[in-house]
């Protein structure tokens, strides 16, 4: 049954208690982008699923939900959170350095479809700070390429400087689209919005499990193009963002009709989201 | 019986396909194959819109040329699109410039020859109107989602 995203495999699944986390690198990722490295204070670092996330506490600040960025099959590394810098938590979170603490809770929430998608084809496609949710998915399956059919990542962001884990992305052996909304005379990429790309994917409809996780607007003209090749919605995988504040479903800042996006998302089939898709001002 | 060799491929290509097979060699008799190194432009602005393009292979830019002499990249085309419409309508001349972004292979089909040909079987004339008008209404669409700034609203959760 494909409608069904993952359900967390994280052993702190529900957690309140933040535990001491300490920062082991701070990598530059952007001109506003950064990702931190971090190692628990104490005991093994976490396991996660792709597409799952932590609650950072900047201590003074608050706490953010930021996805999990790194490889989810390395074991005892350390968890990577790749952050854009656009309010007070992630401002602290940025002026953090090595051997600094932070609390972390988590991880939380569903998965991207890994194992519904095996013996599948399988389209990535992320936008601008999006492409870091995707990744742990992305090397998921780069680690098990044998299980998976046609693999595609299809990459767009605003300029070339707003670009994502670039060094890395030529390095997938898998086909790899990069365009930008606009382009600089050094840029050698595709221009334009991601999503016409789409459009121009030889694609079976039947037998593909597309991932999608940028700006709700980009998603939905993803969804679209997705949708006019025929693909079933329950096919189709996007990753919802609100305002989480306690992460288990309790508090109900994130709830979104019957559904809380901490708990039973971020990541949700499209078929659970296409009412609220077709929303105005969801 | 193909007339030239450009036929099958035009018959299998997506925007020609459907199309009668007499339509199909009218075509391939207005098209050539060309290829452009890196760098090379394909045309530019205010130039005689003289060819349409069918990309072969390769990736072309469109850009267009501001006053402080470089160029601004607006969209990018690669393998299978079409490119070019200013042959269809007048002043028929180019809007923008294209430039090879690296080898690329094009079939490059004669404007004024096509038009001729349209002029007097009107029932062509029309459905290349209609694709190019679906071609058109794509490129419009792109442009109008580059307006949006889709990456614009951060998509972290902080």
């Amino acid at each position: 049954m494909m409608s069904t995203p993952e359900l967390a495999i994280g052993s702190q699944q529900g957690s309140l208690l933040p535990e001491i986390y300490r920062v082991e690198e701070v990598i530059p990722e952007t001109h506003d982008t950064f990702t931190l490295a971090l190692i628990p204070q104490e005991g093994e670092p976490m396991t996660f699923a792709p597409g799952q996330f932590n609650m950072l506490y900047a201590y003074g600040a608050g706490e953010s939900a930021i996805s999990i960025s790194g490889d989810p099959d390395l074991d005892g590394a350390s968890i990577l959170h790749t952050i854009r810098t656009a309010g007070t938590v992630t401002s602290a979170l940025r002026g953090l350095r090595p051997g600094d603490s932070l609390g972390v809770r988590g991880p939380f929430g569903t998965s991207w479809p890994m194992e519904a998608a095996r013996g599948k084809d399988v389209i990535f496609i992320g936008g601008g700070i999006g492409l870091a949710p995707l990744r742990p998915a992305i090397y998921r399956t780069l680690n098990r390429l044998e299980r998976y059919g046609r693999v595609r990542v299809l990459i767009g962001a605003r300029r070339p400087r707003d670009l994502l884990f670039m060094n890395e992305i030529a390095g997938w052996p898998v086909e790899t689209l990069v365009s930008v909304d606009r382009a600089t005379e050094r840029w050698r990429g595709h221009v334009g919005v991601v999503t016409p790309y789409v459009r121009n994917l030889e694609i079976d409809p039947g037998n593909t499990v597309a991932m999608i996780c940028g700006p709700e607007i980009m998603m939905r003209y993803a969804v679209m193009e997705l949708l006019n090749h025929g693909m079933r919605p329950k096919d189709i995988f996007i990753t919802m963002e609100r305002n989480m504040k306690c992460a288990v479903g309790f508090c109900g800042h994130c709830q979104l009709g019957s559904e809380f996006i901490c708990k039973d998302g971020p990541v949700f089939s499209y078929e659970t989201m296409q009412f609220w898709f077709a929303q105005r001002e969801f | 019986m193909p007339t030239t060799n450009l036929e099958p491929y035009l018959a299998k290509h997506s925007f020609f396909s459907g199309l009668d097979p007499a339509d199909i060699e009218e075509i391939a008799g207005c098209a050539k194959n060309a290829a452009f190194k890196a760098g090379e432009y394909l045309f530019k602005q205010g130039e005689n819109a003289e060819f349409f393009f069918v990309l072969r292979e390769g990736h072309v830019v469109v850009e267009v040329p501001t006053a402080r002499g470089h160029s601004i990249e607006i969209s990018s085309l690669g393998e299978n699109q079409i490119l070019g419409w200013s042959w269809l309508m007048p002043p028929y001349k180019y809007q923008f410039d294209c430039r090879a972004l690296k080898q690329t292979k094009v079939l490059e089909i004669d404007g004024r020859c096509l038009r001729g040909k349209c002029e007097s079987n009107p029932r062509l004339g029309y459905e290349l109107i209609k694709r190019f008008a679906r071609v058109m209404t794509n490129r419009l669409q792109e442009t109008r989602l580059q307006l949006l700034d889709l990456y614009g609203a951060p998509a972290d959760r902080s």
